[in-house]
């Protein structure tokens, strides 16, 4: 009989069903704050999720190694965790490996080990391996095969200043479990899950991670078999038979390989209407409807609301119908997103503003254009809809 | 030489309720039904009977009915009736038979053996009378990637595209196997609809230039009709290298329907049979069929989308991808229930392979070989119902075109007596005094009836899957499943059984 420890979708199902709540929080101005609040809002969301999964996803997390990839890796077994080391010590200078810091408490059964390594590309690979390709692209590369080659190892995380934790239990719990507290970061994401599953694999829940992006998902993706099939042709394979799999291997595709800038992306991924297309500027039209018929593969389709980060970046986007929750909040320089407004008066009843955006516009909250605080105050003429 | 063969079918009719109005009598261009003016009744020959039903449609007491004649062979399951009264025919005419409209043998049709999915709890279903639902496709060449500048600016240019609101079109049927009304009517309804007809490999009678934008024009092996003005008149040009119903074979419009109008629009001298060669004389390799694509490209100032149809033969995947190599925009496939004015019954009947697996092959090997966005994949050949258009997009189809329920739509009852020139309904035929029975503007208003039910149908399909885009749709395997099939089949149409 199959470990179900060790598999995301045991029944073979299309994909994976899951609904959940999800909480981001950053920082425009890039100051750091630690866990605490987050942990608390998302907390306030308990009901949303099963236990069957929580997780978070740190941004400006290591200070002290900004250089480095922080891969933090969960192992099953031992064997998996020399073959990895093994792995990476042929491509990698290990500039610092540790267990990852944890503290056990009843909520979580069995938990996998999790050592997080602080890593540069040997610069005779870099030299031979990176002439044609980034050293992301390397990085990214070396991960999906650490992922679908060796087994009982998977990679929550490689970014660089930034960390995914996440595991089977509620994310309070996973909170508690990894001591994200003590943690400081200039952008959190949270997600907390709710399978029509059995059970988990500690490597299925949210965040999903690829190169330093972070995905956390709340819907169901009915467009699935399309989108897979697209990123199929692109080399992609997905192999977790989950649907944020394919929205973290959308990202990837269009961020990092298309070059495209994320407003672009939020209108692959959330187009408008072509009734609403056809109202704007010829420019426009030509712009949206050039993305609709080359990427129309990409079209996420079905309700979702999706927390996106990456370096210095977060993103909010529902689906265009809007068919879950999102509400947005402004404190400061500090955006929140959050599947309820509930969960951000809790740690901030102070708030600038909070709205609900329309379906399919993206919040953007960047340390290239920090918010100025006071700007969104309620009266303010500045407060509205960001994007193309 | 006397004939064995009995008649197909039974006049029954009412001697109560017939008036004698001899509306059967003017109706029936197949004169089975006479008036006997000595008693003063109408009868019938029911040896000319072909099964149209115009008679029992227009007689205005109801005192018509046609059957099936009960005559039964000794039962035997290899000497059916049909493999019986086939070779007395040809005994008794030394010929190749021929017939019309599709394949009617009891293949397997795939589309019964699929079924699609819908939303429950997890997702919401989404009501297409609340919110929107979109069905525009686009067709045509699309590039790997969109590049924007540094400030956000579009670089990509597109190659043309042709958009269809509805991911139905008209099939090719020719100006010369149908009439002028039935191109007018499908033009008509085309334009209405915002979707495309095409006028086969006929020409374009000059009549009907105005509906440019909706028209894909065709040029085949015969070239008839194709000169500058044609090509640049319609939106998509369309290279027919086969068709379903007649895989390697050429065509033939006898003489007798070569009238006047015909003769102008194929360019051709009225009164000559128009013969067109089983292969193009200058396509005889796939290097051949891109010089053709590029002409038309040349010709057309590279403004237009190139189309390539191809009857679906065993091989069809790997042929499709040498064409879209070949720079074909738009891939038609026709499978084994294709239909045609006329075709060798032998070929029609035992020739091609079906639509369903053709599609799932060619939509697969296109994705394998990471070239299934360089053109749109279009599929022809017994699409009865928008169930039918929902699994093809579903299994990788852009859209689908449909001829044969075009003509049911006009009144086709499915004969399959097309080759005879004799069609009752006006529709395959240039007798003058038949083609007047289609008014072309009650012809477009069913055919875009047609179309206008199968969008609403559309949108439930998509509406109760959580869908509110066609694209979110093609391609969606895992929006089907099989049932009654084999691991095999369920293999080549890349979907899983039903209950997995």
């Amino acid at each position: 009989m199959r470990d179900l420890g060790h598999i995301q979708n045991p029944y073979s199902d299309g994909k994976v069903i899951d609904s959940c709540s999800i909480f981001g929080m950053m920082d425009t101005s890039g100051k750091r704050f630690s866990g605490e609040g987050i942990i608390r809002a998302i907390g306030n969301m308990h009901f949303r999720g099963n236990g069957l999964g929580g997780g978070f996803a740190v941004y400006g997390l290591y200070p002290e190694h900004p250089d480095d990839y922080a891969f933090h890796i969960m192992y099953n077994s031992d064997a998996a965790k020399i073959e990895t080391e093994e792995y990476l010590n042929h491509r990698f200078d290990i500039n610092l490996a540790e267990v990852v810091p944890t503290k056990l408490n009843e909520a979580i059964i069995n938990p996998p080990l999790v050592i997080r390594y602080f890593a540069s590309i040997k610069p005779e690979i870099a030299h031979a391996h990176c002439v044609n390709q980034s050293q992301d692209d390397y990085v990214v590369s070396r991960v999906m095969e650490i992922n679908t080659h060796i087994a009982d190892s998977f990679v929550f995380s490689s970014g660089k200043n930034m960390a995914v934790f996440k595991g089977v239990g509620y994310p309070e719990e996973i909170a508690e479990y990894f001591q994200l507290a003590q943690y400081e970061g200039y952008l959190w994401t949270a997600h907390g899950r709710f399978p029509t599953n059995t059970r988990g694999w500690w490597g299925g829940a949210h965040p999903f991670s690829i190169h330093d992006w972070t995905v956390v998902h709340n819907g169901e993706i009915s467009s699935y078999g399309t989108n897979k099939r697209f990123l199929e042709e692109y080399g992609y394979e997905c192999t977790m038979q989950t649907d944020t799999e394919v929205v973290a291997y959308a990202v990837d595709l269009l961020a990092r390989r298309h070059n495209l800038p994320v407003e672009i992306i939020a209108k692959v991924f959330s187009p408008p209407f072509w009734h609403a297309i056809n109202r704007r500027s010829p420019e426009q039209q030509e712009m949206l409807g050039t993305l609709r018929q080359v990427y129309s593969g990409l079209l996420l389709n079905g309700p979702f609301t999706i927390i996106l980060a990456h370096q210095g970046e977060m993103i909010g986007l529902t689906d265009r119908i809007r068919l879950r929750p999102l509400t947005v909040g402004v404190k400061g320089s500090t955006l929140y997103l959050s599947s309820e407004e509930s969960a951000i008066r809790l740690i901030c009843p102070d708030l600038d503003k909070a709205w609900i955006p329309m379906g399919g516009e993206p919040i953007i909250g960047s340390l290239k254009s920090p918010i100025i605080p006071g700007s969104y105050n309620q009266n303010s003429a500045a407060a509205g809809s960001q994007g193309i | 030489m006397k004939t064995y063969l009995p008649s197909r079918f039974m006049v029954e009719r009412d001697k109560d309720r017939c008036i004698r109005c001899q509306v059967c009598v003017n109706q029936c261009s197949f004169d089975a039904h006479y008036y006997d003016c000595d008693d003063d009744t109408i009868r019938a020959r029911e040896d000319n009977c072909v099964g149209c039903h115009r008679c029992v449609s227009f007689c205005p007491t109801n005192a018509l009915n046609v059957r099936q004649n009960p005559l039964e062979y000794k039962s035997n399951f290899n000497w059916t009736s049909q493999a019986i009264e086939d070779i007395t025919k040809q005994a008794e005419t030394g010929g190749v038979l021929l017939t019309g409209m599709g394949n009617d043998k009891d293949y397997r049709i795939y589309w019964d053996h699929l079924v699609l999915n819908a939303s429950q709890v997890t997702n919401p279903s989404i009501d297409p009378l609340r919110e929107p639902m979109e069905l525009a496709t686009y067709l045509g060449r699309k590039p790997n990637e969109v590049e924007v500048d540094s400030d956000g600016k579009l670089k990509t240019k597109l190659a043309p595209q042709v958009r269809i609101e509805i991911p139905v079109m008209f099939s090719a049927m020719s100006y010369g196997a149908v009439s002028l009304n039935v191109h007018k009517s499908l033009a008509r309804a085309a334009t209405q609809m915002g979707t495309m007809w095409n006028t086969g490999e006929g020409g374009l009678h000059p009549d009907l230039y105005q509906y440019g934008q909706n028209t894909t024009v065709q040029t085949a092996s015969g070239r008839f009709g194709v000169h500058a003005g044609y090509l640049s008149a319609g939106r998509i040009v369309e290279i027919k290298i086969g068709q379903g119903a007649k895989p390697g074979i050429g065509g033939h419009l006898p003489g007798e329907k070569v009238s006047a109008e015909v003769s102008r629009t194929r360019m051709i001298p009225e009164g000559t049979d128009a013969l067109s060669p089983a292969p193009h004389h200058d396509i005889y390799s796939i290097e051949d069929l891109a010089q053709l694509v590029y002409a038309m490209k040349e010709a057309t100032n590279y403004t237009k989308p190139i189309s390539v149809k191809i009857a679906a033969v065993h091989n069809a995947a790997a042929i499709a991808s040498g064409m879209v190599r070949a720079g074909a925009d738009i891939v038609v496939l026709d499978g084994l229930r294709g239909s045609t004015g006329a075709a060798p019954k032998v070929i029609r009947d035992n020739v091609g392979i079906p639509i369903e697996l053709a599609l799932a092959a060619v939509d697969t090997r296109l994705r394998q070989e990471g070239i299934r966005n360089q053109a749109s994949i279009v599929v022809a050949g017994g699409i009865r119902n928008s169930g039918d258009v929902a699994k093809a997009i579903a299994l990788g189809a852009d859209a689908v075109y449909i001829a044969t329920s075009a003509l049911i739509a006009l009144g086709c009852h499915v004969c399959q007596q097309c080759h005879t020139g004799k069609c009752a309904w006006g529709l395959c035929t240039t007798d003058l005094a038949l083609t007047k029975r289609i008014n072309p503007d009650i012809g477009a208003r069913r055919l875009s009836n047609l179309l206008r039910s199968w969008s609403h149908e559309l949108k439930d399909i998509l509406g109760a899957m959580g869908l509110n885009a066609l694209e979110s749709l093609r391609g969606n395997r895992l929006h089907l499943r099989g049932i009654g099939l084999t691991d095999k089949e369920l293999e080549i149409l890349g979907v899983k059984m039903a209950g997995s």
